[in-house]
């Protein structure tokens, strides 16, 4: 029984919220490794652009409300997220064709191109700030819980409490969904093949007769997909609040570059790697060895390896070690 | 004199914006952004040293200036004695056992050749260590941070005059550029700007939490200055001489003797904290002539040209002979030290330290938009970048609003739209960050006093 305790103490403070923060990371970290794999160079605007789409989807959110249409138990926010996606690329291709493309055709070093992506992201910051300000807004409606901690008590009979959000599963479905989707279109489809080759070679790529406009392109509305569903999803879970997005994109780095920077299925790992080492190493284990060690060996303290102040600091760790010691990350980047 | 002319003509048109600002805003508001201004130069130069002279990327520059804060408090604070008495002999012990473990590692590197052990044994030394240190120091810091948490709860520091801080927090920014750069300047350029960035954010964590040492989010107010009190200055004989004799003309107007007083004191309470400021306009400016005078003299250096042809080819630097990596890492330890200086300033300036309020990701792109838009590689251009970019920062709002206003000078008051707008006029700083630094970087890409090497 007390073990049974343990495990379900773990899986509400540990497993879920971590599966559920580093789906939201992985988004964003395939979204960083696929313009650094086609576009090559480091987008400082990820956490903004992320913004801009989630903000877009509140609008929405706000104007179905406003009209009274609703999904029900699930959030409003779902069936604004398609009308969202579609402003988030157009915005995109027009930062594209407005900044980007022109240095693409100069063929300037990243260096400047990440430059370039921090005037973006001063721009995109005072486009969302201006439109719908920088406070906290909560967009989430519909059934809020699948699983309530007391009524999972009374079924079980168990002393812990296991709560289960619906944006946490709404979270990991949505992300496995399109994760899913992505690899399938990165290694069957033609184009994905070509995005690939484009990658890996690029004048091989150009003199195979792919088409870099169209690579570019495709690129860019990935991303949009990517960063607005991502935003969204965490804002749905947590709020969203510029700032907060804006800070994200640290930790999503982070998640990119571990698990090899370009390479989409090690960011989406890595997004894994990061939440739950943050998680794990900051949480306090004090409970969960009241219930399985006998009582005399009861800890005092917290059994805390950090405290929680350290929560961000624990990713860059594992990032600054990562890169020291293989900086093409763990599952070895650089090829889409 | 004519080949320098577009160099006058910037810093003329810059100090006259801030002269206006001084007319039509106020005094103590120009000269506040002035001194800000000559903190940020400090820093772009700092970051220019690195970007410009050797093409080195450092993010880290907020985690820099935390560091020369902290210097601050440490060199100006005067010591807790009960503190000490506290905790002082865990603390000690910990910092005795941090040198252990440094030394051992340094034996186990220099005694045995590289395999995969010496890593793993390496990594198993640095894990057991600070689990070792943080359970010894953990009595020591409990006791420190309850010695009257209200006022103090923290060691306090050597009770020095504060100026030395700049010199201390240099050093401080400096040993922790060596650090990083031995790990880290190895890598790509972009890979090293999202370290640095990182590394200052676990910096500026550590001086947050440690209240052991910083008070953490607690902030230490109410630090020495190296400039005269307000309050001092007001029952100061010879200072409401000067303020009277400044303002006769206005003065003289009125005949009311009561009245008089009143405005004389009115003026005398201005003049105060404008004489404060100027106090600092004055220290700072001669940290910003040395280090301008410096950093040209290193610039026409033999050692400058070697910077340069590192940064253009670095093979062939090498081929020639030349240190790279020594030279990388000096490079990045002496731009990182001049942020320090500047971090010491900004704490000295302010009276007061507030670990909450360094925020790497919003000022460090601030500091590389100065240095982009000033011109990278000229320390005139890193300066100047310093002092429009704060400028354009802190008036941008008054700006926007004004323009806001000119634009929609046809629509009502009530117009939501135009409401809306003149609500977020704070934000238009971005946007003008942002589209700065976007026309610049596309049709000025070396900045407004392009880099330029003569021949001499």
């Amino acid at each position: 029984m007390d073990i049974l305790n343990a495990i379900i103490l773990l899986l509400n403070y540990i497993f879920i919220p971590a599966l559920t923060y580093g789906s939201q990371l992985a988004l964003g970290a395939i979204f960083v490794t696929l313009i650094y794999g086609i576009l090559r160079f480091a987008n400082f605007a990820t956490g903004d652009m992320m913004a801009f789409g989630t903000m877009v989807t509140i609008l929405f959110t706000w104007y179905f409300q406003s009209l009274g249409i609703s999904l029900g138990v699930l959030p409003t926010a779902l069936l604004a997220i398609p009308f969202a996606i579609i402003f988030m690329i157009l915005y995109m291709l027009s930062i594209d064709k407005f900044v980007f493309k022109y240095y693409r055709t100069n063929k300037s070093p990243p260096v400047q191109l990440a430059m370039v992506s921090i005037g973006v992201m001063f721009v995109t910051q005072a486009v969302v700030r201006i439109i719908i300000g920088p406070s906290d807004r909560r967009f989430f409606d519909g059934e809020k819980f699948i699983i309530k901690a007391r009524e999972f008590k009374e079924m079980t009979g168990l002393n812990e409490g296991l709560a289960l959000k619906s944006t946490q599963a709404l979270t990991v479905f949505v992300t496995i969904v399109l994760v899913s989707l992505l690899f399938w279109f990165l290694n069957k489809t033609k184009t994905g093949k070509s995005m690939k080759a484009y990658s890996d070679n690029e004048d091989l790529a150009l003199l195979s007769g792919i088409d870099p406009k169209k690579i570019v392109m495709i690129t860019w509305i990935i991303a949009g997909i990517l960063a607005t569903i991502g935003g969204a999803l965490y804002g749905l879970d947590k709020s969203f609040k510029p700032f907060t997005y804006f800070n994200n994109m640290l930790p999503i780095f982070a998640a990119a570059i571990v698990g090899g920077i370009g390479n989409p299925f090690g960011a989406f790992l890595g997004g894994y790697v990061i939440a739950f080492s943050e998680i794990f190493l900051t949480y306090a284990y004090k409970k969960f060895f009241i219930y399985i060690l006998p009582e005399s060996m009861e800890p005092e303290s917290l059994v805390q390896l950090l405290s929680t102040d350290y929560k961000f600091a624990v990713s860059f760790s594992i990032l600054v070690i990562v890169l020291l010691y293989r900086p093409s990350g763990i599952f070895k980047g650089k090829v889409l | 004199m004519k080949k320098n002319l577009n160099v006058i003509a910037a810093y003329s048109i810059m100090m006259v914006l801030i002269l206006l600002v001084g007319i039509f805003q106020s005094w103590n508001v120009a000269l506040s952004i002035f001194n800000l201004c000559l903190i940020s130069a400090v820093m772009t130069m700092g970051a220019n040293i690195q970007w410009g002279y050797a093409g080195l990327i450092n993010f880290g520059i907020m985690g820099y200036t935390a560091l020369g804060g902290l210097a601050a408090v440490l060199i100006s604070v005067d010591p807790v004695q009960e503190a000490w008495r506290a905790g002082g002999f865990d603390i000690l012990m910990g910092l005795w056992l941090v040198i252990v473990m440094v030394l051992v590692i340094k034996f186990v590197l220099k005694r045995f050749e590289k395999s995969k052990i010496r890593t793993y044994s390496i990594a198993a030394i640095i894990i057991s260590g600070i689990l070792l240190i943080r359970f010894s120091m953990e009595p020591g810091i409990e006791a420190i941070e309850a010695v009257d948490p209200a006022k103090t709860g923290f060691l306090g520091g050597f009770g020095l005059p504060i100026i030395f801080s700049w010199i201390v927090g240099a050093l401080f920014a400096g040993g922790l550029a060596f650090v990083i750069g031995k790990v880290a300047l190895g890598l790509r350029a972009d890979y090293l700007a999202i370290a640095t960035l990182l590394i200052s954010e676990i910096v500026i964590a550590i001086i947050k939490h440690e209240d052991w040492l910083t008070r953490g989010v607690k902030n230490v107010i109410g630090l020495k200055r190296p400039a005269p009190y307000e309050v001092d200055l007001q029952t100061t004989d010879w200072f409401i001489n000067l303020v009277e004799k400044f303002n006769s003309g206005k003065l003289d107007l009125i005949s009311n003797l009561s009245d008089r007083q009143a405005t004389l004191n009115q003026f005398v309470i201005e003049g105060s904290s404008v004489f404060v400021k100027l106090c600092y306009s004055g220290l700072f400016l001669i940290v910003v002539i040395i280090l301008l005078i410096l950093t040209q003299k290193a610039l026409y250096s033999p050692w400058g040209r070697m910077m340069r042809a590192i940064r253009d080819n670095e093979e062939a630097a090498n081929a020639m002979g030349k240190n790279v990596v020594k030279q990388h890492l000096l490079i990045f330890v002496l731009g990182s030290a001049i942020v320090g200086i500047a971090g010491a300033m900004l704490v000295t300036q302010d009276g007061l330290f507030t670990p909450g309020s360094y925020r790497p990701m919003r000022y460090t792109f601030l500091i590389w938009v100065m240095v982009i838009v000033g011109g990278s590689g000229n320390n005139f251009g890193a300066i100047l970048g310093g002092f429009v970019v704060w400028f354009l920062w802190i008036e941008s709002a008054p700006i926007a609003l004004f323009l806001i206003n000119f634009f929609t000078v046809g629509i009502p008051e009530s117009n939501t739209l135009k409401a809306h707008l003149i609500q977020s006029v704070p934000y238009f700083r971005f946007l003008m960050m942002g589209l700065g630094l976007l026309l610049i970087m596309r049709y000025r890409p070396k900045g407004i006093l392009p880099e330029k090497i003569e021949i001499k």
